[in-house]
């Protein structure tokens, strides 16, 4: 268990860096997630707190949300590319991967491949967290790979349905007719089925959302995690809006994202026969679930 | 590793153990090497008809040799994934050969930098149209700024030692960057040579992460805010300053990485008649042939000398000045149109004007003896008795 690796000798605790100490004593490491999760929010040291990102970022938002479920944080390694979300991602309390353009999906097969060479009785989660370009564009062969290979892992899309991070181009998952960088006479096919390609290519678990319900979102994203540790691959393709690229006013992002609900972004979840399996045994228990 | 072998340091591995002769290929020779290296992971992406070393790999993983193995979707995703493996913290091995070498470079040329350790064959292939399978080594150019090391084989033997040896030096604390062995593909690769081998119950000591001077990314280490990897680099002066001290870094670790090329292969070069009017400076399957020209002027009675380079990078600038002190003419015989290897001795010596660029032949074509000894004639002042009808 890593947690003892975490926790400072008493006599040495008064040197370590405050934000340290204060993870520890105060942070979501080892803890129940009744005391620590989403619900609890504002009640604890969270894993991401200072960022980079724009004013009524709704990714970051949605960036905090997916640290604040986390089921195991003490043993979870992210990874992602280039995109705004890193920004935020790299400042979590959790190691993460900044990899190439678009391989996040390749190099969490390895780790998390490795992982189960090097630590055969320790669950350790890794997520993949990228934007629809490096998801669905640049890296779709990755992507589309890692889950026909079934690997164990759960894959995060945080869709802005632009470049946002590069200056707003159009991207596989931007509206048909959109008019964006890159499309100057506006996009001339609609987004990619990145849902019912999850599903064909064999993800145990998918979900579309707009993250407009905090506890909802958190039971998605947990619901992926346990369903990658034991079945297989798991999706969940979010809609994180990008208020500067599309002109939404701050005051107007959550109005957006609540409209995208009754719309291209409302709630659709898949799970085959053993995930809901899985969902009953692990969401009738109370305790934390720590493997 | 459930084969119960005996784990041994790699001195005594490559410079002690008792070894018997076999007659295999170079792809087997890669294979054997690995088989006896006790690599945790191989990823596999099929390259045929240039190499079959990650078919053999998958072989001796299947025989219980490797304990993670599996192909990957293309070279681009085999090369990320080996990155992301190293992040765990295990021994990696994969091989490709030129396209799939230049479509996973985007990966490779970053594993430096990440402190990614791993082995990476390759057995060199084609790249620039009209397409072909052939060897033709100028893949080898886009590697040379990477900051990855560069051992190059000369035959099976150094295919299998280098290979083996690559493991011990990419785990090296001063070092702890990528290892690739190249060589040739088909005139190394197909073809059968004499190796000397150690039995394959003996293996090299696994791979220790907790020893790693970079920790694995596996929260057994304090999960602070802080990154294993290099910093996401951010448009502002310390930014700029990082990036260019980790770079620093990176070559200077592949400097450090010299003394175990000393150290396990005998130095970076293998020089006879250091000084002679004429040197043949060769490295991969040309050497071969250098070696041969260089044996037919001793014959003859000529003052012609051999250097053949065993790394490329780390390069051996001093010791290859050394060897060329007071020569005439420097002949540098290649597997490629661009002449790499002869760029690099010309930029390596004060007197670049006296390096012949050639003979070089590409596109899969041979290197007879002959077309270097048409250059020894020439530069001793001869006539080509070869050439001549």
């Amino acid at each position: 268990m890593s947690l003892k690796y975490m926790i400072p000798a008493s006599k040495f605790k008064r040197y370590l860096p405050k934000d340290y100490v204060e993870l520890v004593d105060y942070g979501p490491f080892g803890k129940d997630y009744s005391e620590v999760g989403v619900k609890n929010m504002g009640t604890f040291k969270e894993l991401v707190e200072e960022h980079p990102m724009c004013s009524g970022c709704w990714m970051a938002y949605y960036i905090k949300i997916i640290f604040a479920a986390l089921p195991n944080p003490e043993n979870t390694v992210t990874i992602g590319t280039a995109g705004c979300g890193r920004l935020a991602i790299s400042q979590a309390a959790v190691p993460f991967v900044y990899g190439n353009y678009g391989d996040q999906n390749a190099m969490a097969s390895g780790m998390t491949r490795a992982f189960r060479l090097r630590f055969p009785d320790i669950q350790k989660d890794v997520i993949t967290i990228a934007g629809d370009g490096g998801m669905m564009d640049i890296g779709f062969s990755m992507t589309m790979h890692a889950w026909f290979r079934r690997e164990k892992f759960t894959t995060i899309m945080l869709d802005n349905e632009t470049y946002g991070n590069t200056g707003g181009q159009e991207s596989g998952m931007s509206m048909e007719g959109a008019v964006l960088k890159m499309s100057p006479k506006g996009k001339n096919f609609g987004k990619l089925p990145a849902m019912q390609l999850a599903i064909t290519a064999g993800c145990v678990y998918v979900v579309k959302m707009s993250p407009t319900n905090i506890n909802k979102s958190a039971k998605a994203i947990r619901r992926a995690i346990f369903a990658a540790r034991k079945l297989g691959p798991t999706f969940i393709h979010v809609y994180t809006s990008c208020n500067i690229e599309y002109s939404i006013p701050t005051p107007d992002v959550f109005k957006d994202a609540k409209e995208m609900e009754k719309g291209r972004f409302a709630f659709e979840e898949f799970m085959t026969p053993e995930a809901k399996e899985l969902f009953a045994i692990v969401e009738s228990k109370k305790k934390r679930e720590v493997s | 590793m459930s084969l119960n072998k005996k784990l041994v340091d790699m001195d005594y591995l490559l410079n002690e153990a008792p070894r018997e002769k076999h007659f295999i290929t170079g792809a087997q020779a890669m294979s054997e090497a690995v088989k006896r290296a006790s690599v945790d992971m191989a990823i596999a992406y099929p390259i045929t008809p240039q190499s079959e070393v990650m078919h053999l790999v998958g072989d001796i993983y299947a025989q219980g040799h490797i304990k993670e193995y599996y192909r990957a979707e293309e070279e681009l995703g085999t090369m990320s994934a080996i990155a992301g493996a190293a992040r765990a913290g295990v021994r990696l091995f994969t091989a490709t050969s030129g396209p799939g070498l230049l479509r996973g470079l985007e990966a490779i040329v970053s594993w430096p930098g990440h402190r990614v350790p791993c082995v990476l064959g390759v057995l060199t292939r084609v790249i620039n149209a009209p397409l072909s399978i052939q060897p033709d080594n100028i893949e080898m150019a886009y590697l040379m700024h990477s900051g990855i090391i560069m051992l190059h084989a000369e035959n099976q033997q150094d295919t299998f030692d280098m290979t083996l040896a690559a493991f011990a030096i990419t785990e090296k604390v001063d070092v702890y960057i990528p290892v690739s062995v190249s060589t040739e593909g088909f005139f190394v690769t197909h073809a059968k040579g004499y190796v000397e081998m150690m039995s394959e119950e003996l293996a090299f000591t696994e791979n220790d992460p907790y020893h790693a001077p970079v920790p694995a990314m596996d929260n057994e280490v304090p999960p602070a805010r802080i990154q294993r990897d290099a910093p996401v680099q951010k448009s502002n002066f310390m930014s700029y300053l990082i990036h260019s001290v980790w770079q620093q870094e990176i070559w200077d670790s592949n400097r450090r990485a010299m003394k175990y090329i000393y150290q396990y292969l005998g130095g970076p070069i293998e020089v006879q008649n250091p000084g002679s009017d004429v040197m043949l400076v060769a490295s991969g399957c040309a050497a071969a042939q250098a070696r041969e020209a260089n044996r037919y002027a001793q014959e003859e009675g000529l003052s012609v000398g051999f250097v053949k380079v065993r790394s490329i990078r780390p390069w051996p600038k001093d010791e290859i000045r050394a060897a060329l002190k007071g020569s005439k003419a420097i002949i540098v015989p290649e597997h490629n149109i661009i002449g790499w290897l002869c760029k690099e001795v010309q930029a390596s010596i004060p007197n670049s004007g006296d390096v012949i660029e050639g003979p070089r032949v590409y596109g899969g074509m041979t290197l007879p003896v002959e077309l270097i000894m048409t250059e020894i004639y020439d530069a001793l002042g001869m006539k080509s008795e070869t050439l001549q009808a």
